[in-house]
């Protein structure tokens, strides 16, 4: 469904990826894990068109993504939920799952596609007139995945989904993204915390430095010697 | 010793005042919020709008009203022309640029006004009657233009809450990028802001020519007031403005009637100065 291939991309003199190799089946889970500062977030905003790549392909369902802006991306059917889940926060919930379903076509459905995300995340509903500045950081999350979905998107982008959240609220939004998964989005999911994440995934890319240095199935990479000590504490 | 009378009826011009510059100072502000750049010459534009409208009602002898029309249609496509031909080619530069582009551009329009109309100053004349309501005189020109200027403000409200492009203006204010994601294309989002913020200078147009006459330096009287407006009601923040609107322009008229028209100016660019040190961030935003 999506793959990269010898991707390298970066900031002004600064490289971020090198050269990073990636494949994500249609109706899988798949996870990039890594440390701070390895360049998990630059791929995601490569893959979603807010970062042009200097070199590598990017293909999504047979169609080359290179240099498309974000905005003609998100309409052939890759949602982003970016890092620091960026919802607006002065309009309301339910105007900000609008705004997720502005596209056309997504638009045309809009009214089905609230009744999916209510249903998955029902405190969004009970929050609906809510500015969304106002919620939890967790409501905050389900809210941005929720505006993500509205797009009607086959493959979801999830940076860092779990970041800032109290620990109870981690597990209760893996939990949430299991089924965002059962309802049968793809996703890429790009986490720090490994230990949850690869209970959640089929398969794993450990990036380190802008190149992957392991991937495999998320169990076997779970297993892995140096994997368990420096991302497991193990 | 000047009657309550006075004062009463000073303060209903205010309030008549009050929703013309709202119209401008949300015209204005809606174009900084989205496209986060001051049109320096926003009121500049008013005033070709005016000499259009002018125009189309002396020479080519249209109704006002089909004039004012034309007006709008016009400064809603010179709003388009404005992004396109000197916005969007600086957008990613230095803010600073825009401000020298946008104030080029006000000089250009005042020079070119000059050069092809002169400095004469032209009223339409129409002698709207002047109404008197309980005691109070009111021209009916100020009451036309109240009247329309707030139907068209609750317009844009109801596009802004209600549409999906109004609701993705609002969003673009927020987060810009956030709105590229949800399959937004700025440069869309942009031109449709332009020409919004166009139509609504082209809107005040006749709204203004109906109670004032127009002239090359029709910018300089409207144009510092505007901009002070969306200072104090915070830049992008549309019912601060609002708001602001109506405090300067009972400042305006209460301090026309009680000392001069000049020292209403005065005043208000005073109480100007001393709210922005004690609200910088907008009259209904406490300091952090």
């Amino acid at each position: 469904m999506l793959s990269l291939d010898a991707v390298r991309a970066g900031y002004g003199e600064f490289t971020a990826l090198w050269d990073v190799s990636l494949r994500v089946e249609a109706g899988e889970a798949v996870a990039v894990v890594g440390p701070n500062g390895a360049g998990k977030t630059t791929l995601m905003r490569v893959v979603s068109g807010l970062v042009p790549p200097r070199a590598g392909t990017v293909t999504f369902e047979g169609e080359l993504l290179n240099g498309r802006p974000a905005h003609e991306v998100v309409a052939r059917g890759v949602a982003h939920v970016p890092e620091g889940r960026r919802i607006f926060p002065g309009l309301s919930v339910s105007d900000n799952l609008k705004m997720g379903a502005f596209l056309p076509r997504a638009r045309a459905a809009h009214a089905e596609s609230l009744g999916r995300v209510y249903g998955l995340f029902p405190v969004l509903a009970e929050r609906r007139r809510q500015r969304a500045g106002t919620l939890s950081g967790g409501e905050q999350q389900m809210l941005a995945i929720g505006r993500a979905l509205m797009s009607r998107p086959r493959l979801v982008l999830l940076d860092e989904p779990s970041l800032g959240l109290a620990p109870v609220m981690v597990l209760r939004l893996f939990d949430l993204i299991r089924r965002v998964r059962a309802e049968g989005y793809t996703i890429l999911v790009v986490e720090q915390n490994v230990r949850q994440v690869l209970k959640l995934v089929d398969r794993a890319y450990l990036l380190e430095v802008g190149r992957i240095r392991a991937h495999g199935p998320a169990q076997a990479l779970g297993e892995q010697d140096f994997v368990r000590r420096a991302y497991l504490g193990l | 010793m000047i009657g309550p009378i006075f004062l009463v009826e000073a303060a209903v011009n205010g309030v008549l005042l009050g929703g013309v510059l709202a119209l401008l100072a949300l015209g204005l502000n809606l174009i900084f919020g989205v496209v986060d750049i001051i049109w320096i010459a926003y009121v500049d534009l008013v005033m070709l709008g005016m000499y259009a409208v002018y125009f189309l009602v002396t020479a080519a002898g249209w109704p006002v009203w089909l004039a004012g029309l034309g007006g709008i249609g016009l400064v809603a496509l010179l709003g388009v022309l404005v992004h396109l031909l000197i916005i969007a080619p600086i957008l990613d530069t230095a803010p600073l640029n825009q401000l020298l582009a946008t104030g080029g551009l006000l000089f250009f329009l005042q020079s070119l006004a000059t050069f092809l109309w002169t400095t004469d100053h032209r009223s339409l004349r129409l002698a709207l009657p002047v109404l008197e309501v309980g005691g109070l005189f009111v021209s009916l020109a100020r009451l036309i233009a109240f009247a329309v200027a707030l139907v068209a403000l609750l317009g844009l409200y109801l596009f802004l809450t209600r549409t999906y492009m109004g609701t993705a203006m609002r969003a673009v204010a927020q987060d810009r990028e956030a709105m590229t994601l949800m399959g937004a294309s700025p440069a869309r989002v942009y031109l449709v802001t332009s020409a919004i913020g166009g139509a609504m200078a082209g809107l005040a147009s006749p709204l203004l020519l109906i109670q004032y006459s127009v002239h090359p330096h029709f910018g300089a009287q409207f144009g510092p007031l505007t901009f002070m407006i969306c200072v104090l009601g915070g830049l992008g923040d549309m019912i601060g403005a609002f708001v602001a609107s109506f405090i300067m322009s009972e400042i305006i008229s209460l301090g026309g009637v009680l000392l001069s028209t000049e020292m209403g100016y005065v005043i208000a660019f005073a109480v100007f100065i001393v709210l922005i040190f004690a609200r910088p961030g907008g009259i209904l935003i406490r300091r952090e």
